[in-house]
Formats: structure tokens, sequence, C-alpha cells
């Protein structure tokens, strides 16, 4: 019996790999439509204000971090210096910590190569529908296939908009008038509503919400960090309440 | 910029998000985090999806606008309701787009 299932496993593993590598790719696919303009507009934003096209797509290969890029691009165009510039990306994309401590337990089992990989394209919108697959209670090992999917499509994706973005350049000098800085939000909103739930959630949400308008004008979007703690901790101590009663 | 410090720059960023990413990635697997922590977590995407888009849509410019010319107010309800209805995403994006743009050219049709 082992000897002779051996060869189906084997094929079925990989079927199920493909799988849950297409369901990463169609799971992201309204999230690349709400990235789109965020791409053509860091693209246009980065050349406009001085960076060259070489390095505008060098930071979107390389970096690979939608906000960091344009408060980047931002502080360059201001003549901010390069210390600056990277320490200000580093503090930008310290939420990406929370996500990977997240992440992780689901992720112990594969090897270290999967996840600097992973860990090299994990975004905002990426682990937002990967920790929801995760999330879901089925025993799939495969689920980082998933991941993978999100993950590439989402760089694809990123890459060809921000080629889009450098070559209209000038066309677009003010993204806001045009509306497209909207899409971001937007997008968010439709991911948001459907996760309101429970009481902890809501509350949760009002407070980060409020919390994030408060600290709005700290440097840095320090105030988003600060917003999501709260938010978190919110849920989490009513959570809490609620399973003891 | 010159081109050895945007060198610098692509280089530098490059070190330092994948060095928030990739670490806690390969490490925190290692440990066995307590229980409440993990329950806790649950609840960073829906804080820090709040948290990105109160500001964008009470303080497009900057401070709290609570007027109903802030079109990204009353696009952001007009899509909300639709997320809330539906629960598909696609077709939230889609209506609130249109509702943008659409309450854009109203606003400054009567202005």
């Amino acid at each position: 019996m082992p000897h002779a299932s051996s060869a189906t496993t084997e094929h079925s593993r990989s079927a199920n790999r493909a799988q849950e590598f297409r369901r990463g790719v169609r799971a992201t696919f309204p999230l690349v439509v709400g990235a789109i303009p965020f791409g053509i507009i860091f693209g246009a934003v980065a050349v406009n204000g001085g960076l060259s096209p070489q390095a505008t797509m060098a930071m979107s290969l390389f970096v690979f971090a939608g906000s960091a890029q344009f408060v980047a691009a931002g502080l360059a165009a201001a003549g901010a210096g390069v210390a600056i510039i990277v320490l200000t990306t580093f503090v930008v994309n310290l939420r990406h910590a929370l996500y990977a401590a997240s992440l992780a337990p689901h992720m112990k089992h594969l090897p270290q190569r999967w996840l600097a990989l992973l860990g090299f394209w994990l975004t905002d919108e990426s682990y937002l529908v990967v920790i929801d697959r995760y999330a879901q209670a089925d025993d799939s090992r495969d689920k980082h296939w998933f991941f993978l999917g999100s993950a590439l499509f989402m760089y694809t994706n990123w890459q060809l908009c921000t080629y889009i973005g450098i070559r209209a350049g000038q066309a677009i000098a003010d993204p806001a008038s045009w509306g497209l800085d909207f899409a971001l939000p937007v997008t968010f909103i439709g991911m948001l509503v459907p996760m309101l739930r429970s009481r902890p959630v809501v509350a949760c949400v009002l407070v980060a919400g409020v919390s994030a308008v408060l600290f709005h004008s700290l440097p840095n979007q320090l105030g988003l960090i600060i917003a999501t703690l709260l938010g978190v901790a919110t849920g989490a101590l009513l959570q809490k309440r609620k399973a003891k009663a | 910029m010159t081109s050895q410090q945007e060198f610098w720059l692509i280089l530098g960023m490059t070190a330092v998000t994948f060095g928030v990413r990739y670490p806690v990635l390969a490490l925190v697997g290692r440990f066995e985090l307590p229980h409440r922590l993990m329950e806790a977590m649950r609840f960073i995407p829906p804080a820090v999806l709040t948290a990105i888009i109160a500001p964008a849509l009470l303080m497009p410019g900057g401070s709290v606008d609570f007027d109903y010319t802030n079109a990204y107010l009353a696009a952001g309800i007009i899509a909300g309701l639709t997320s809330w209805r539906t629960k598909n995403l696609l077709l939230t994006i889609v209506v609130g787009m249109i509702a943008f743009l659409a309450w854009r050219v109203l606003i400054g049709a009567m202005g």
C-alpha cells in the first residue's frame, strides 16, 4: 500500500501546490488592481522628483516596499541625504516586523531559502491575503505556495507599473489631481469591512482609526505603528474578557 | 543626487527593508510564542488597515475635514456601504473610484 500510493501522493502534492499558487494569484487580483495606480504614480513622482529612471526602477526591483519608496522619492526630491532616507525607510517598514511575527508560526516548517524569498516579497497586500489563508482550518502543508503566487503577482505588477510611471513621467506630475491616490484606501476599505464581524474587532478598528488621526502628525508613519498597536491591544483585551465571561 | 549616491541609496534601502522583513520571519518561528500573543496578532490586519484608511479619508489635506466637500470621506463611506452589502472587493473598488471622481466633479461644478 505505501509503495503503490507514493507516486500518486507525490503527484497530488504537486497538483496541490499548483492549486495553492493559483489560489494565491486569484486572491491577490483585486489588490493588484488597487496597486496599479499606486505603482504608476510612484514611477512618475520619483523621476519628477529628480531620481534617475534607473534608480527608480532599481528601487522597485530590489527594495519592493510601496509606501517606503514613496517617502524616499519625496525625501530625495526635497534634497534629503542618503542616510536620512535609509533611516526613514527602516522606520516606515517597521510594520513588516509585525507581519513577519504573525506569519512566522505558520511557516516554521519551511527551509531558510523559502523564508528569505517570501520575506523579501512581503507586502501589506500579500500579508493580508496570506494570513487569511493560514487562518483557514484545512491542513494543507503547501500554503506557502499560495504566498508565492500572491507575492509574485504583486511583484510583477509593481515592476510593470513602475516602468509605466517612469515613461509617463511628467504627464501625471500631480497625481492627487487625478484622483488616483484614492485607489489604495478604497481597496483597503473593501478588505476591512468584511472583517468587522465581532465586537472586539469593531473596538480595535475604532481605537486604531481615532489614534491614527490623532498621531498622524508624528514623523515617518510612527503614528501608523502606534495606532496599530493600540488597536491590537484593545481587540485582544476585549477578546480576553469575552472568553472569560 | 549623483548616480553614486543613488547606488548607496538603493543598497541601503534594500538592506534595511529586507532586514526588517526576513529576520523576524526566520527567528520567531523557532520559538513557541505565547498563546495570548498569537491571539492578539489576529487583530493586526484590521488595525493596520484602519490606521492607513482613517487619515486618508478624514484628513486628505493634512487636517481633519468633516465637510461634505471632502470627496475622500464621501466616497469612502459609499465604498464602505458597498462592501458591507456585497462583500465584493473588486466591485467595492470600482464603485468607490466612480463615486470619488463623480463627487469631485459635482462639488467642482457647484463651486
